[in-house]
This record gives C-alpha cells, sequence and structure tokens, in this order.
C-alpha cells in the first residue's frame, strides 16, 4: 500500500476532530482537572497534587473492585471465544436457515442493556423466573440475591448469552470467506476435522478474532448496566465491578476528586491491555 | 460448487438448537410474562398464559409518559446515527486514500475513544452538557453517543472503502468530477453495504446503552430504557407491565436485524475480512 | 497409478431431469490410458467443471460409472480415489512452512518421519523448491504457491491421477510457461496421469497428448491436438480451436462438389446428399488468396478483401465471400497479390458438416 501523502486530507478529518473534541477531550479535561484538586465544597477548589492518585491505589475497595473485574472478563473471555468459534463452526453454511439462525442470534445484541438486565433478574428469581423456579424445583438452593456464586453464575451467564452470539457471528464471517477448494484439498490430503480446524479454519478467523477478542475485553471490563440491574453490585460488594464502584462514587457519593483519579487510572488500565492483546495477537501472525 | 460445500450432520443442528434455544427462552419468559395480569404472575407458575391478555401493552402504548419514551430514544438514536456517518465518511476517506502528518496516531486515538468506560464520562458529561445549556435535550445524547459510535463509524467505514480501488478516485477525477460530487453520486454508492453496516453499529450502540442516556436526560428526552424504572410503584413492582415494556424494546432491534440480514455476516466482520 | 474410464456417465443437477437440455453433462464413455497426459477444453460453462468433480469424487453422477483401474469408484469419496488436485487459486496451508506443507499428506496418512523427510526432499527438488522448504508458505508467490500445492499432489507415490482445475489462472503470463514447461517435464519424468481442465488452448494444446474438447455438457471430440486441428469432428472444434478459427461457409454439396457463394469447388471425395444446415470448413492456413476474374485460373471462391491485420510471422486477410465471412492467413514473406478477388481452398484440406457435425467421405478420403 502505498497511499499518497496529502496533508490536506486534514480538512476531511475535521468535522470528526471537533466533535470527537467536544465530547471526548473537554469532559477528559475536567476529570483531569478533578483529579488533582480538592474541595470544602462551595466550588472551592485547591491544588492536591497526585493525592488523589495515591488514595485510589492504596484503596483495599479499588483493588478488590479491580481484582473482580480482572477476574469477570478473564471468565467470560475464556467462555465467550470458544464457545462462539464451536458455534460458528456448527452454523448453516447457506440458505433459509442461516439466515434464521443469523437473525436469531443478533436478538440479543440489540436488546438495550437493562432490559437484558431485566430479563435475568426476572428469570432467575425463585418464585416468578422459569431459571430460578425451575433450580429450585430441582431440589438447588439458588439465590442470585443473597448467594455470592449464585450471584457470579447468573451474571456470568447472563454475559454469555447476551455477547456469545457477537463472538459466533464475527466467526462465521470469517469462515465464510474460505473458498470451498480448501476444504477439499484437506479431504485429499486427508487432513483430520481437528486439522481441517487447526490449519485452515483457525488461521483464517484470526482476524476477526483479534476484533471478537478486542471487543469482548473492552466491554465486559466496563460493564455496567447489566449486573447493576439484576444484582445492585451485591450481595455485598460481591458483584460491584469498576463501573458499578465509579459511579456509586461519583454520582452518588460526589467525591469528585477520586472518582476522576480512578476514571483516569481505569481508563489507562484499559489501553494497556487493549495494546497488549493488539500487541501479541498480531506479533503471531506476522512471524515469518 | 454449491452441492459439495460441507455438510453439516446432525450434531450440528443439535448444537445449533440447543444455542438457540438457550438464546430464546429468557426472551419466551419476558414474553410470556408480558401477557400475563400481575395476579397470574405472582400467584400461578405456568409456561405459557393461561388467560392471555393484552392489558400491559394497553397501559404503556395509551399513556404519553409511557410511549414518550419510545420517541425519546428513536429521536437520539436516528440523530445520533446521522451524525456519526456525516462526520465519519469524509475521515473514513482520508484514513483509506491518503497519508498525512499524524495520521496513524490520530487513528489508534479515535479508536481508543472507544474504549473508553461510560461511567467515566459520566459525570463530565452531565456537567458540560448542563452548562452549554443542552441538558435533557436528544441532541446531547446523540452526541454523548458519538463518543463511541464516530470512531467505530469510522474503523468500520475505513474498511470498506480500502476495498475500493483507488483508480476510482483517479479515473473519477479525469473525468472533471469535483470532489463532492465524485463523492456523493459515485463514491457512496460503491460502499452503500458499508454505509448500511455501519450505520447499523450505530443504530445499535446507541439504542442498547443506558448509562449516559440516562444521566444527561431527566423528563423531556427520558429514553424508553430508563422509563422501565417507573414501574415500581407503591403497590410493588408491576411486572406485566415492566415485561410489555422490556419486549417493546426489542421490537426494533428485531425489525432492524430482519432488514439487514443478508449483510449481519459480512457486517460483524466490519469488511475485514 | 490406474487407467481411467467413464462408462456411459451423465449428470444433472436437478433431481428429476426430463429432457436433454436438463443434463449438465451429457452421456459420455471415454478411457483415459495410465500415465497420459490429458486436458480437458472447453469455455466457461460447458460441463468441464462437473466432469472434473465427479472424477475428483466431490459430486456422484446421476447417471453411469468411474472406474479407476477395474475398480468402481462411482460412490467413494474423494479421500478414497487417492487423487491429487491442484486448484484455480494456490491453495496452501498458510501458517506451515514449505515443508509441513508438503509432509502433511503424508503425515496424515501415519508415514514413518524418515521415510517423510526423504521424500519431501526428492519432491522439493522436482518442484524446484529445496532451498525455500523452511520459509512459511504464506508470504511466497502465487506461482510458489501453485508449485506446492502440486508438490502436495506428487509428494504420495501411489497417486492414481493428478487434476489440475485452471492452475495457472492467478499466474503472471511470462511465469506460467515456465510453469508449463516443468509440469511437462515432471510429467515426462514421472509418468503421473494428469489431467488439465482449461479454458485456455495454448495450455491444452501444448501441455497434452490428448485433449477432450466439450461443449455444451457433450464431449465433442477427442484426439491428439494434431487430430484437433487438422480433423476437427465438430464445427466447434473447428472454430474454437486455432487462430483465428476454421472457415465455415454455408454451402449445398453433391457428392464431390460443393456450391459456395455461387461457385463450385471440389472436395476430397464423394460425401453423398448431406442433410440438415450443411457447411463446409476449411482452416485461413489452407486457403490462399489469387487474382483472376471469374472462372480465372486457379478457381475457388470469389472474395471481397476487407481488413488486413499483421500480426508479425503472419498477416490476416479478413473479408468475404459472398455475403459470408473468409479468413485466410498469409506468410509474411508472401505478397498480397494484386487485384485480389479470389480465395482458393486446399482441396484436400476441406470438411463438410452436417448440422454442425463431420459428415465423412463415403469414398477417396486420404489420411491426414
Amino acid at each position: 500500500m502505498d497511499k499518497p501523502v496529502n496533508n490536506r486530507a486534514w480538512f476531511l478529518v475535521l468535522p470528526v476532530l471537533a466533535l470527537v473534541a467536544f465530547s471526548a477531550v473537554i469532559p477528559l479535561m475536567t476529570v483531569v482537572n478533578y483529579s488533582v484538586q480538592d474541595t470544602f465544597g462551595n466550588n472551592q477548589f485547591f491544588w492536591n497534587g497526585l493525592g488523589w492518585f495515591q488514595e485510589v491505589l492504596d484503596s483495599d475497595r479499588i483493588r478488590a473492585a479491580l481484582g473482580r473485574q480482572i477476574l469477570f472478563s478473564a471468565i467470560i473471555l475464556a467462555i465467550e471465544i470458544p464457545l462462539g468459534i464451536f458455534v460458528a463452526l456448527n452454523m448453516p453454511k447457506r440458505g433459509f436457515w442461516a439466515s434464521l439462525c443469523l437473525v436469531l442470534m443478533a436478538l440479543p445484541l440489540l436488546i438495550p442493556w437493562n432490559v437484558v438486565g431485566t430479563i435475568w433478574q426476572v428469570f432467575g428469581r425463585v418464585d416468578i423466573g422459569l431459571l430460578g423456579h425451575t433450580l429450585a424445583a430441582l431440589g438447588l438452593d439458588y439465590n442470585y440475591v443473597n448467594d455470592r456464586l449464585d450471584a457470579w453464575a447468573t451474571i456470568i451467564v447472563m454475559d454469555v448469552w447476551h455477547w456469545t452470539s457477537l463472538v459466533a457471528l464475527l466467526c462465521y464471517a470469517g469462515l465464510q470467506s474460505i473458498p470451498d477448494a480448501y476444504y477439499q484439498a484437506a479431504r485429499i490430503d486427508q487432513a483430520s476435522r481437528w486439522a481441517v480446524f487447526r490449519f485452515i479454519e483457525l488461521p483464517k478467523m484470526s482476524g476477526v478474532l483479534l476484533i471478537a477478542v478486542l471487543l469482548r475485553f473492552m466491554d465486559s471490563f466496563m460493564i455496567y448496566t447489566e449486573p447493576f440491574v439484576v444484582t445492585g453490585g451485591g450481595p455485598g460488594n460481591a458483584t460491584t465491578f469498576l463501573s458499578i464502584d465509579l459511579v456509586k462514587t461519583a454520582i452518588g457519593q460526589f467525591d469528585l476528586g477520586p472518582a476522576a483519579a480512578f476514571s483516569l487510572i481505569y481508563f489507562l488500565v484499559i489501553l494497556l491491555i487493549s495494546w497488549v492483546f493488539y500487541t501479541v495477537m498480531t506479533a503471531q501472525k506476522d512471524a515469518p | 460448487m454449491a452441492a459439495v460445500a460441507e455438510r453439516r450432520g446432525t450434531g450440528s443442528a443439535i448444537v445449533m438448537v440447543a444455542y438457540l434455544m438457550f438464546l430464546l427462552v429468557p426472551i419466551y419468559w419476558l414474553v410470556n410474562m408480558s401477557l400475563k395480569t400481575n395476579a397470574e404472575i405472582t400467584g400461578t407458575f405456568s409456561l405459557w398464559p393461561q388467560n392471555p391478555t393484552l392489558a400491559n401493552y394497553r397501559t404503556i402504548l395509551t399513556d404519553p409518559s409511557w410511549y414518550m419514551g419510545y420517541v425519546n430514544s428513536l429521536t437520539y438514536v436516528a440523530l445520533n446515527t446521522v451524525i456519526s456517518l456525516a462526520v465519519a465518511l469524509p475521515a473514513a476517506y482520508a484514513f483509506s486514500r491518503y497519508r498525512f502528518l499524524g495520521d496513524k496516531h490520530l487513528f489508534f486515538w479515535l479508536l481508543s475513544n472507544r474504549m473508553a468506560p461510560a461511567a467515566v464520562f459520566a459525570l463530565p458529561f452531565f456537567q458540560l452538557y448542563s452548562a452549554v445549556g443542552l441538558f435533557d435535550t436528544h441532541i446531547a445524547v446523540a452526541l454523548a453517543h458519538c463518543l463511541f459510535n464516530v470512531p467505530l463509524a469510522v474503523w468500520i467505514l475505513e474498511g470498506f472503502m480500502s476495498g475500493v480501488p483507488r483508480e476510482i478516485d483517479e479515473t473519477a477525477y479525469i473525468d472533471g468530477y469535483s470532489f463532492p460530487r465524485f463523492f456523493v453520486r459515485i463514491f457512496m454508492p460503491l460502499i452503500a453495504s458499508g454505509i448500511g453496516v455501519a450505520a447499523f453499529f450505530c443504530f445499535m450502540f446507541s439504542w442498547v446503552e443506558l448509562l449516559l442516556s440516562r444521566t444527561l436526560t431527566s423528563v423531556n428526552a427520558k429514553p424508553i430504557a430508563a422509563t422501565m424504572t417507573r414501574t415500581v410503584s407503591a403497590s410493588g413492582l408491576d411486572w406485566g407491565v415492566l415485561a410489555a415494556a422490556g419486549v417493546l424494546t426489542i421490537v426494533p432491534g428485531a425489525l432492524v436485524i430482519w432488514f439487514v440480514r443478508n449483510y449481519i455476516a459480512k457486517g460483524f466482520a466490519l469488511g475485514r475480512v | 497409478m490406474a487407467r481411467i474410464t467413464l462408462d456411459d456417465l451423465a449428470h444433472s443437477y436437478l433431481p428429476r431431469p426430463a429432457g436433454d437440455d436438463d443434463f449438465a453433462l451429457k452421456p459420455m464413455t471415454l478411457t483415459w490410458q495410465d500415465g497420459g497426459a490429458y486436458a480437458l477444453l472447453g469455455s466457461s460453462g460447458c460441463g468441464k467443471s462437473t466432469l472434473l468433480n465427479i472424477i475428483s469424487g466431490l459430486l456422484v453422477p446421476s447417471r453411469g460409472r468411474v472406474l479407476f483401474g477395474d475398480r468402481d469408484v462411482t460412490a467413494l469419496p474423494t479421500a478414497a480415489r487417492n487423487i491429487a488436485q491442484v486448484f484455480q487459486f494456490p491453495v496452501v496451508y498458510d501458517t506451515m512452512t514449505v515443508r509441513q506443507n508438503l509432509a502433511f499428506p503424508l503425515k496424515n496418512r501415519g508415514m514413518p518421519a524418515a521415510q517423510i523427510a526423504a521424500r519431501v526432499a526428492e519432491v522439493a527438488a522436482m518442484i524446484g523448491m529445496a532451498d525455500t522448504l523452511d520459509r512459511r508458505a504464506r508470504g511466497l508467490t502465487a506461482d510458489a504457491k501453485q508449485k506446492i500445492s502440486l508438490g502436495r499432489g506428487m509428494v504420495r507415490q501411489d497417486v492414481n491421477a493428478i487434476l489440475f482445475d485452471e492452475p495457472l489462472t492467478v499466474i503472471d503470463p511470462h511465469m506460467k510457461w515456465e510453469l508449463r514447461t516443468q509440469l511437462k517435464s515432471l510429467h515426462r519424468q514421472f509418468g503421473h496421469t494428469m489431467i488439465y481442465v482449461t479454458h485456455d488452448q495454448t495450455e491444452a494444446l501444448t501441455f497434452a497428448d490428448q485433449v477432450v474438447v466439450m461443449s455444451e455438457g457433450r464431449v465433442v471430440q477427442a484426439g491428439t491436438p494434431q487430430a484437433l486441428f487438422d480433423r476437427p469432428e465438430h464445427t466447434f472444434v473447428g472454430y474454437f480451436i486455432g487462430s483465428p478459427g476454421m472457415n465455415l461457409l454455408d454451402a449445398e454439396v453433391r457428392g464431390d462438389r460443393a456450391t459456395v457463394a455461387g461457385a463450385q469447388i471440389a472436395l476430397p471425395g464423394d460425401h453423398g446428399l448431406p442433410q440438415g444446415r450443411v457447411q463446409i470448413g476449411i482452416r485461413p492456413e489452407f486457403v490462399t488468396p489469387a487474382a483472376g476474374g471469374p472462372g480465372g485460373d486457379g478457381g475457388g471462391l470469389p472474395f471481397r478483401l476487407e481488413r488486413v491485420e499483421d500480426v508479425g510471422h503472419h498477416r490476416i486477410l479478413r473479408g468475404r465471400a459472398g455475403d459470408q465471412p473468409l479468413t485466410m492467413l498469409l506468410p509474411e514473406d508472401r505478397p498480397i497479390p494484386a487485384g485480389i478477388d479470389r480465395a482458393v481452398p486446399a482441396t484436400a484440406h476441406l470438411h463438410v458438416y452436417a448440422d454442425d457435425w463431420r459428415v465423412a467421405p463415403v469414398t477417396g478420403e486420404r489420411a491426414a
């Protein structure tokens, strides 16, 4: 690719720049501003240096939330990526059934996030929900409101329900781009089903898998609405993830300084981990 | 050869049926509840409504404070889609066709906004839009959602545009087309499916988002998803209405999917396969 | 390796084919000898890909049998047929090295590592890639990738046949020639049965010992390149092979004389009274321009010159005999006669066609 150098192209980028400056840079500056100041109320601020950052980094509560967040993202990636690939491999390739599967699978993706939460909140209730009722009828002591493990299980199943289709659809798109000749050649070479997956399907999916892993990591790391609706962060703090904690601090308690410092660290953690994923997954691809 | 493509066996069919069941049963349960009265929901446990009723839907569709929620949501979603595409199209063209000072950094910086947690921006947005008098307006939510939709739209469109050979641009310029005329008349039709895919994603993420839209509105632009919290009343939860409202929020998404079903697979690969 | 027999083979993509038109492949019987180089030639949509898929086992024919040697393989899947195939677009395993690619079919069949290594080295030398064995296949050029897929086929010593499905489509023109030459010499050296599908007559004629020409799902002629040129059995072969193609002129044929555009010419034998649409065919190479009034010396057909194309070592004269187009080929060193108004066909190279099929003379035909 030898694109011509043309600095006038900046004019085409200007609208985006103006818009993003308005909707990202100004708010971010506000956050930075808060993060280094303290207040006695009445809109009187004074310089607090890196004090808030120190406080956030030392906070056991936030560290615990970060731990939960990392655990949550790791679990859902470990479930959704393989499951999504598996589902994609089993999808019909073309025709009416393929369209039907696509439409039904895309359905959860377009449900507002609090409605997703509501669906599972209701679904899991022992008194009126099918899931809770069935589990109770089977003699299981299931209660996502009081039991930490049940709360976690419910939220993870909900996220798998909500987002696995995204991974599957991405992988499906990758699989669709493989010409039939590859499968035919593999049959001629007597490749096993596993070898077909390992040497044909997986390499062809690597591009979309990168997108899938990045999107799922970022969105799961930022998750707020769904667990908030289902558990409200509880029982105790068992499902208080970073965003839930942040909103509590910022809007609930109006602790602007710590919330701002927290925000910046949060943002940096996401950028850092995304960068690591990106580097690791593309380095593998570009190896000679 | 279509006839010779690998055939999926019964095993695959079982996997797909099981997976689709897993997806659809919770949704079915919501629909089931929306067709029951509150008494039936809390009183008896049944797999389908014993006395199906549309009363819950009637409640929503006759009460302006309910149905205006839909109008509000659809308004800011539409605004957001239009704004996102309008600014993303020229930018994506610049990224796909030219190299310019700082292009790579700019591109990654744009994408990094997609990684910004909404929770981080909720409070500053609230203050910013209050300060400029846009609080509780549709445009405020639409602009706020641009934070994550514009980078995504640029990224998707850049993928599709890179698939269009540059010779087409050059030919058009030689034929005397001006840039705007070329862009609208020739280039945009060529990437129509890409624009459709980008619009779909803008719609999707704007429609499903709640944290920002709830923070930035109080009455006039309140989204339907936020209205749902209203069902907590003095007499406890109004489950039936809650379920009906939930079902109604699924409908626009389902309609959109139906219209774009043939592009979904390609769309989800963001034009980059 | 084995002889390949197609026994009364036909195929339709419809579940219940009614008429002749419903068959993508019309009934045919053919035998390909062990170790031969064959080409399937025809324009796109003629059924050659269908035929190839039947041989490779991707399609089960609606009718007839496929035999490898004496074994009926009609219903056997691809893997059980022991064939190799090189596709239109290079199919290599991107993430593997060239060595791993070549070893893959052997590894899958459980061959001991030492034997694999020896065999891979041998094949790598054959296809001229011994020094790039440890490169990753992803970054190679299209022609190198095609060589790898060819190598993957040849690495198994017991393959029944190697099938080529328009393998040079994505190759640069100058590499095409080199690959074709290499293929030819590999065939001569190792004697695999090779079946080469193409729509390019040059590829077919230079590669194959025997060319099967197909048109509209039918085998119209199978023969050596020379036979296809000298004695096309069907008008399609006449104009598809040769550049420019054979002249076909509507004519009235009576015994050993034909009347074309008002002129009478001699035929190379008695053709009786053919029925249907009767045409005579003559290759442009065998028509000579001449000058002289009607009935003048040399005889031949009246000719009106319209255009001369210079294509290097010869010139193409295009014009009309009566109202029918006629083309002549003139070597460069021969001048165009002044006042040219006749086109004289060489009697020995004239053919008669009735409804597109060649009519053999009742008597006096000379071997071409």
